[in-house]
């Protein structure tokens, strides 16, 4: 039997509220991301001060009277982070370039579904392999008393971020036009002289949303950087050291927790600490993308 | 100082190689590791029976099944949301302050660390709404963590339709939503499918958002309701490779294998999807 009109009407005014309610969703969840959150993590400070939490040095959650100053693991994320970062950037951009103006098409797509599949990983499997691998020969090759260091996770986090900063870069790269290259090379530059004078300043913005996007990676990733950091919660002297991230904190902390208590409220509020970062990093990769289409 | 731009050029281009060379070939070095030293732990009875005398003995078949039954829950939550969320942003929203506004929201869910999504999980599902650790708890995170991968690519599909098949369709009278529905849904179905699959893949993966949220540290039984807590194969792998002491190594890199096997075979199956329809494609 054929619908009536006004029956169709109604079905597809329904419809299209569902999508208008589906398209504002993620705005939605950020929202409540923060709220849960803060709902937590604003309960910390009702005892302990903000200043204590962010600058105080000594993180024992568990002790009595017990400290809860993240300072040490703001620290250990940023040595991680930085290690991870010069390890990275360079060795990322240098790969976007050679995939996507020096190698051949078959190469390129061979080189592209070995990046992807980096990408596809699960970060628990590369943390087990890292703790296998990588740690002992830190642990070997630099005489140290243990290879769960800094340096093991900054090696094993630069890795990490590299399908990131290779595609985005590499994305970048594409879409500087055609005819800028084309240009460049009638002028009698070779190749590398277009690469290195023209494209890769025309596509600076995408690669520096490409490097924040990356350090993103970086400063959230969790599994590896927990099963090979070494987790010692205090400020390192040197990269050889253990060091704890603020990730690494919140997941293996979380499950000893009271619900209701101060070490509970504290992991939330490392969540915002966390939370604000990635967004600060987000916002400014987003508009170095929009600088680009202006 | 080397004046000649042409050997300058040769050596830039080694360098380039030898980077491209430092992320590619560790890949492969660890494929082949995982596969080597695993293999042997694999059997049937590995794959198929419950883990006995604190996971030293027996098999992983509680933690597949946690992770299949996540997966589909996931999907269940997030594939509907993701693709009415796309459809409203590629074919209804206006170029305005609000659209900018959901794209930046998209942005940024796919850059919160997945430990924070666990943080949320535990916070609103766990908690507030008394879901308790639980399956049901367990896919709604991994479906908001997931739900910028399923906008992206359904998004892309969409605007990969010609807006010419549109007009001819408005041009019969036919209404906007049948548009949708009959003429470009289908079109960009492939792109669909394989952002679902890489969410899949996703989600079968991480960690971190299902520490609190679902994750059995050691169940030797399967999960009867939604509300049941499960084992699920990236816990079990982090488990039984940092906090059980004496598991023989074969173990760990049996179940690191069965893991990587199903996240990349999926991964495969979209590659595949992907190929074979954009060599179909007409326009």
């Amino acid at each position: 039997m054929q619908k009536s009109f006004s029956q169709k009407r109604l079905q597809e005014w329904i419809i299209e509220r569902c999508i208008y309610m589906s398209g504002i969703a993620s705005i939605i969840f950020v929202c409540l991301i923060f709220l849960f959150l803060a709902k937590e993590g604003f309960s910390l400070f009702k005892n302990i001060s903000i200043f204590d939490f962010l600058l105080g040095q000594k993180w024992y959650p568990i002790s009595t009277p017990p400290f809860f100053g993240i300072l040490s693991l703001i620290v250990g994320s940023l040595y991680v982070t930085l290690g991870a970062t010069v390890i990275a950037v360079p060795i990322g951009i240098a790969s976007a370039v050679y995939i996507s103006e020096v190698a051949p098409p078959r190469v390129r797509e061979i080189l592209k579904s070995g990046i992807e599949v980096l990408a596809a990983i699960p970060s628990v499997v590369l943390g087990f392999i890292g703790m296998m691998t990588l740690v002992p020969w830190v642990k070997n090759t630099f005489h140290l008393s243990t290879g769960l260091t800094a340096f093991s996770g900054a090696l094993m986090l630069g890795f990490m971020a590299m399908p990131t900063i290779v595609s985005i870069a590499e994305d970048a790269l594409n879409a500087v036009p055609k005819r800028y290259k084309e240009a460049a090379l009638a002028l009698g530059a070779t190749r590398w002289q277009s690469i290195w004078r023209v494209i890769l300043p025309a596509a600076s913005s995408g690669i520096v949303a490409a490097v924040m996007l990356g350090i993103g990676r970086v400063i959230g990733e969790t599994m590896a950087v927990m099963m090979i950091t070494g987790n010692a919660a205090r400020i390192p002297d040197n990269i050889f050291q253990p060091v704890r991230t603020l990730t690494a904190t919140v997941a293996a902390e979380m499950g000893e927790t009271v619900r209701g208590s101060d070490h509970y409220y504290s992991l939330f509020a490392i969540g915002i600490v966390l939370f604000i970062i990635t967004f600060c990093i987000n916002l400014i990769a987003d508009f170095a993308v929009h600088r680009k289409a202006k | 100082m080397i004046k000649n731009p042409y050997f300058r050029e040769r050596i830039a281009f080694t360098l380039l190689f030898i980077a491209t060379a430092i992320v590619v070939l560790p890949v492969i070095c660890i494929l082949f590791f995982i596969v080597k030293e695993g293999w042997h732990a694999i059997s049937w009875e590995f794959l198929s029976q419950m883990p006995r005398k604190g996971m030293r003995e027996g098999g992983i078949f509680p933690a597949i099944v946690g992770t299949l039954y996540l997966v589909f829950g996931t999907l269940v939550f997030a594939l509907p949301l993701g693709i009415l969320s796309a459809i409203y942003l590629s074919e209804y929203a206006k170029d305005n302050f609000l659209t900018r506004m959901v794209k930046l929201a998209i942005i940024n869910l796919a850059g919160v660390p997945s430990v924070v999504y666990g943080l949320f999980g535990l916070g609103i599902f766990v908690v507030f709404l008394k879901f308790g650790s639980s399956l049901l708890a367990g896919s709604m995170t991994l479906a908001i963590m997931v739900l910028p991968i399923i906008i992206t690519t359904t998004r892309e599909a969409l605007d990969s339709v010609p807006q010419s098949f549109r007009q001819v369709s408005y041009s019969l009278g036919v209404s906007k939503w049948d548009t949708i529905r009959h003429v470009v849904l289908p079109h960009a179905l492939p792109g669909i499918l394989t952002g679902m699959i890489l969410a899949v893949s996703r989600a079968a993966g991480e960690t971190a958002p299902i520490l609190f949220t679902v994750a059995a540290f050691y169940l030797p039984r399967l999960p009867k309701s939604i509300f049941d807590q499960a084992m699920a194969l990236p816990y079990h792998l982090y488990v039984i490779s940092t906090q059980v002491p004496n598991i023989k190594l074969e173990v760990r890199y049996g179940t690191a294998l069965v893991l990587l096997m199903i996240v990349l075979s999926l991964n495969l199956i979209a590659i595949i999807v992907r190929a074979h329809f954009r060599k179909k494609r007409k326009w």
